[in-house]
């Protein structure tokens, strides 16, 4: 048994369906059904949340291996079982996920006005799915749950989206599945080689080198769509912009990780000699993200847009800390995800705030907003400049140890990975200077209202993280610190036998 | 422990003063952020004496808790005590503290809450205060970062003017290219030292003293590399040619804030930088050569054209940017205390100089332009003479603060000879400008004929006790400030006070060499001050057709210095709208046209093909299906190639 006493990871991850069969059991007229709809979705998601709470006060930042393990055999004559278990790279992906889901469920609380019950019901399985595949200890059962998260994502675009969200929608599904579907090829293969689908078994196993070149670029297929990496980053903001915002919250914070886990759960610690050799393919296309997107990020007039394309960016600072191979680069990179999880996500909801009140995201109808709404004007100011990185937010720290990292490897990809910080400056500053400062000049917003008392609930705790992240990081840090020191030390040995492994061969 | 409070009063004052504004009101708010900063006025100059003259506390390290801690990356939240940091405690503190004052008075006739305007202040004065007891690098960049949003904050102030909004951007912006640089050089110093904690770096500089760093194909001192990475963020911060684009227009915020943040604390933090990281910076000969040569030619270039600009702020701007050329200098040739005594001088008069400014823009109905100026010193006669103290100490003249450090600074260009005698030479040069411009403000100010409209003129009027008792206080300070600090940072006394803070290498006489210069070296800025000062008596009181006249006949040269030597138009046609057009060009070719264009085009081929297929099975599961099948299919041909 585990830590908790009881199969916690288990219950987090099927808590949720729980919660939708209480809404489908729920009849009456539309009204009560969208009411009990709401508020069964949002305490399912506040209890999952508490219960997830168990992982960040009893895990062990210690230990560097798998932890809260269960197992129950599932098809064991194929070396296939559902096992679950967290280690410092998962867990705390596991609470951002549990942490989204009851904030965004309150965000749609009135932005959601037809067909409420299915929403509710697409975004608890969606965090079943989430929390499920980051729990994933069978790599069967993560493929399972790393293509269940599109269905879910897939009809939440589909139809509560914005007049694009077919196309929008179908874009996004087909872009990720296409190279999930690879990613399927790879895992057969690993099967053939190792007789198992137990990830900590495949951690141990040691592939050849020439099968993991096409290994590493199967994963890279996959991971590359879902992170998204440039040249393979175009379906991130139609999906994006089409999404209602809980959609976009939940996607930019959850769903974007999902590549850069995959990166660092499969592509490092199972194909180092691989990823060792791909690592400049990877910088190059890191560097052209970050510098590109943000080009492009400056040129856009729709707010959403803006902030899908300076995802982009910052996940390409997230690449760039992962293959560094150094301790600095990777957590740095997984701090940058928590950190970009929290801030993106609050971001796309300051653009749904004023979204719900000027059905419009285009970022000429609006200005003038901080003498009507000073809060709004403060909120969205504190997500800006933990976008762009200031010290004392929590986009700093990933930010600046990803460079620290980075220059380890090259002086001119710490230099040009960070030029980030210039250009989302640039883009994040000349948003907010035509959204909130400036005078009204439009009618319609002189009578704009600031923010409630839901919204000030959906935000307050993402102000509260953003600085915590940023002021005191080690309590983040510490919980990864160990396993990704060991995952380096992994990495280095693997490397070295390789090469011990060429020099007898010659 | 009061230094510690000296540091984070101003923190508490803000967050009273900005986040419970608007339930308590403005006077409440401005109340806060005033006894916050008062506490630290008194705390601060407080540890400042019980370091340096009572010896009753010892330096050290005040630790807060830890920061960062990533591997060997190891970043605690600490406060450095020893003398140059409780140096600059004392004189931010201190300052920041007048200006809050000064305040009140200024933005009384504020229209919108003034809550948030003091909560910005005191939240600057205290990311400075973070920034300079740094006892690391990381936290020192922390402070750095600080006061930059502060300063973009208040650059932006007025929010509704176009103007202020492109210039807080701007700021921003520029501060960023640098801030990239110093973060790379910080990362640089991590990967040779294993720390950028100031204790361990300094420690072990000797045993990195023949480390190298591959740059471009070469191997490069890597002590240079670090020296130039840091350079280059100061030269952000600090506004040195190239990177100073941003300072004049920063001038859009409250008068105020000009003087606190672009004169007295803010930009003085490159110069601060080059301070504190001497032990690192005597070691890397070339790039203080370098910034040797940035800082005199910034004191020239900034000089010339503080000469021809007419807002009242924007001449003051650009000596700010002038005289933080001259401490760059010093901290080039190795004077580093000559930098920091400049530093502290500069910090009193030019505070004093944008404060006085700030109070004659006051009486004159917020008019800014000199033209529209004159006549009106004997309306405003504690203005008229607080200004002049600022001027003559600005200038240079005997007894005033400036006459002593600026004069120190030529004498350790001087001395150290080599790249020295660049800066000294265009430090005279500059010498000779200063005082003209800063007499050619306070004519065309003050004296002539008013050339304002009558109803103007009518209003003007003193200001307030609470905006000119800050003027005096600094006026004070702009008189006695250099005689009474020059024994200790560099007359006799300077090795016991400054102690171990600030690093002269074994090699470096240039503090001894200064006292042994022939006469004349240290009576010409003195003359040439006098001799600009006639110069625009001459041209301005005198003889006033004589501006005109030159600028007419040297028309190319006028405009040259009129349009800033065409910085902002040249970074526009390189920079700027290339990037907007790259920007689009990136979006709509590389995004849209190529990008998308290839899988639309494949989705458009199998459309056609799936309208076939569509007749067999409709809807999106279907879809889904036939992409599984698919799979399948590879899958199997993958099993039969193992197989």
């Amino acid at each position: 048994m585990n830590a908790a006493g009881f199969p916690i990871l288990s219950l987090i991850t099927w808590l949720p369906m729980v919660g939708c069969i209480v809404i489908m059991s729920v009849r009456g007229d539309e009204e009560t059904v969208a009411s009990n709809a709401r508020w069964t979705a949002l305490w399912t998601s506040l209890i999952v949340f508490v219960l997830s709470l168990i992982l960040w006060f009893r895990f062990d930042p210690g230990e560097a291996g798998f932890q809260f393990n269960e197992s129950v055999a599932w098809l064991p004559e194929f070396g296939v079982g559902y096992r679950m278990g967290v280690d410092g790279i998962s867990v705390l992906f596991v609470l951002l996920s549990t942490l989204l889901t009851p904030i965004c469920i309150l965000s749609a609380w009135e932005a959601i006005h037809t067909r409420v019950r299915e929403f509710m019901l697409a975004f608890l399985i969606l965090e079943t799915m989430m929390v499920g595949m980051f729990c994933a200890l069978d790599f069967v059962v993560f493929y399972v749950f790393f293509e269940g998260v599109l269905i879910p994502m897939f009809l939440i675009i589909g139809v509560w989206g914005g007049p694009r969200r077919v196309y929008a929608s179908f874009k996004f599904f087909l872009y990720t599945l296409t190279g999930s579907v690879l990613m399927l090829l790879a895992l057969l293969t690993m099967w053939f080689v190792a007789g198992t689908t137990d990830i900590p078994t495949l951690l141990r196993t040691a592939f050849p080198a020439s099968m993991q070149t096409w290994l590493f670029l199967a994963f890279l297929a996959s991971f590359a769509v879902k992170v998204p990496m440039w040249p393979v980053h175009t379906w991130l903001p139609d999906a994006h912009v089409e999404a209602p915002t809980a959609g976009s919250v939940i996607l930019a914070g959850v769903l974007l990780k999902m590549g850069a886990y995959g990166f660092l759960r499969f592509s490092v610690p199972m194909l180092p000699i691989a990823s060792q050799s791909f690592a400049p393919i990877i910088f190059g296309l890191s560097v052209i993200a970050v510098i590109y997107t943000s080009l492009v990020a400056l040129a856009q007039e729709d707010m959403k847009k803006l902030i899908a394309y300076s995802s982009v960016a910052h996940m390409g600072v997230v690449t760039i800390g992962i293959f560094t191979f150094n301790v600095q680069g990777i957590q740095g990179a997984m701090f940058q995800m928590l950190s970009h999880g929290v801030v993106s996500g609050a971001l796309f909801l300051c653009v749904g705030v004023i979204y719900d009140r000027m059905h419009t995201r285009e970022i000429a109808r609006y200005g003038g907003l901080a003498d009507r709404m000073p809060r709004y004007a403060l909120t969205f100011m504190v997500f800006t400049m933990a976008s762009i990185g200031l010290p004392g937010t929590s986009g700093f720290v990933g930010e600046f140890l990803v460079i620290v990292g980075s220059l380890q490897v090259s002086f001119w990809l710490a230099l040009l990975g960070g030029m980030g910080m210039i250009l989302g400056a640039a883009y994040m500053l000349w948003l907010y200077r035509r959204v909130v400062f400036g005078s009204i000049t439009r009618d319609d917003l002189k009578s704009i209202l600031d923010m409630s008392p839901r919204e000030w609930a959906v935000f307050a705790p993402l102000i509260l993280l953003t600085l915590w992240m940023g002021i005191y990081p080690s309590s983040f840090t510490g919980f990864f610190d160990a396993s990704v020191a060991a995952m380096v030390q992994h990495h280095t040995a693997a490397l070295t036998s390789a090469v011990k492994f060429a020099q007898a061969v010659h | 422990m009061i230094y510690a409070i000296a540091v984070f009063a101003p923190l508490f004052g803000s967050l009273i003063a900005g986040l419970l504004g608007p339930f308590i009101g403005d006077r409440a708010a401005q109340a806060a952020a005033i006894i916050g900063m008062v506490i630290a006025a008194i705390c601060g100059p407080l540890a400042l004496f019980m370091l340096v003259a009572f010896d009753t506390a010892p330096s050290g390290v005040v630790s807060l808790g830890t920061w960062i801690d990533v591997g060997r990356f190891h970043v605690d939240w600490a406060l450095r005590y020893d003398a140059l940091s409780a140096t600059m405690v004392g004189m931010v503190s201190f300052v920041a503290m007048l200006i809050h004052v000064y305040s009140v008075g200024y933005m009384g006739h504020e229209h919108r809450p003034k809550y948030r305007f003091f909560a910005y202040l005191s939240l600057f004065t205290f990311s400075m205060l973070m920034l300079v007891t740094a006892d690391n690098l990381l936290q020192l960049f922390f402070g750095w970062e600080g006061v930059g949003l502060c300063s973009y904050l208040l650059i932006g102030y007025w929010y509704d003017r176009p103007s202020a909004c492109a210039a807080a951007i701007k700021a921003m912006i520029v501060n960023r290219i640098g801030d990239l640089a110093f973060a790379v050089g910080i990362a640089l110093v991590f990967f040779k030292f294993n720390s950028i904690e100031f204790p361990s770096i300094f420690a072990s500089i000797g045993l990195h003293q023949a480390d190298t760093y591959d740059l471009f194909g070469t191997s490069f001192p890597a002590f240079e590399v670090i020296g130039f990475l840091l350079f280059i963020g100061a030269m952000g911060k600090s506004a040195q040619i190239g990177l100073h684009v941003w300072l004049p227009d920063a001038m859009e915020g409250p008068t105020p804030v000009s003087a606190l943040i672009h004169a007295a604390t803010m930009v003085t933090a490159g110069v601060f930088l080059m301070a504190r990281m001497s032990p690192l910076m005597e070691f890397a000969p070339t790039a203080l050569a370098f910034v040797t040569i940035i800082g005199g030619t910034t004191a020239l270039f900034a000089a010339t054209i503080g000469c021809t600009q007419t807002d009242i702020k924007r001449v003051i701007a650009y000596s700010t940017c002038s005289q933080l050329g001259y401490m760059f200098v010093a901290a080039g040739v190795g004077a580093y205390q000559v930098s920091i005594f400049h530093l502290i001088t500069h910090a009193f008069f030019k505070a004093l100089l944008f404060l006085s400014a700030g109070s004659v823009i006051h009486a004159m109905s917020d008019e800014q332009d000199m033209r529209r100026m004159g006549g009106i010193w004997r309306k405003i006669p504690i203005t008229y003479t607080v200004m002049w103290a600022g001027s003559l100490a600005l200038a240079g003249i005997f007894p005033f603060a400036g006459y002593y450090s600026k004069d120190a600074i030529l004498e350790a260009a001087y001395a150290a000879g080599g790249v020295g005698y660049y800066g000294w030479i265009c430090g005279v040069l500059a010498a000779f400008l200063t005082a003209f411009y800063s007499w050619r403000l306070l004519i065309m100010t003050f004296h002539g004929a008013p050339r304002a409209d009558k109803h103007v003129m009518a209003h003007v009027h003193e200001s307030p006790l609470v905006m000119t008792g800050p003027l005096m206080v600094l006026a004070v300070g702009a008189l006695v400030a250099g005689f009474l600090l020059k024994p200790d940072f560099i007359g006799e006394y300077w090795p016991e006070y400054w102690g171990l803070s600030i690093f002269n290498g074994p090699d470096n006489h240039v503090l001894h060499a200064m006292e042994e210069l022939p006469g004349w070296v240290g009576l010409l800025p003195l003359l040439v001050g006098l001799a600009g000062i006639a110069m625009a008596y001459w041209w301005y009181m005198f003889q006033p057709g004589i501006p005109a006249a030159m600028a007419a006949r040297f028309p190319a040269v006028y405009r040259f210095l009129l349009n800033k030597w065409y910085f902002d138009e040249l970074y526009n046609w390189l920079f700027v709208q290339p990037a907007i057009k790259l920007a689009r060009g990136l979006w709509q070719v590389g995004d849209a046209g190529i990008i998308d264009g290839m899988p639309n085009g494949v989705a458009s081929l199998a459309a056609d093909g799936s309208r076939q297929a569509v007749k067999l099975q409709t809807g999106s599961l279907a879809l889904y299906a036939f992409v599984m099948l698919i799979g399948v299919v590879a899958l199997l041909t993958i099993f039969l190639m193992f197989g």
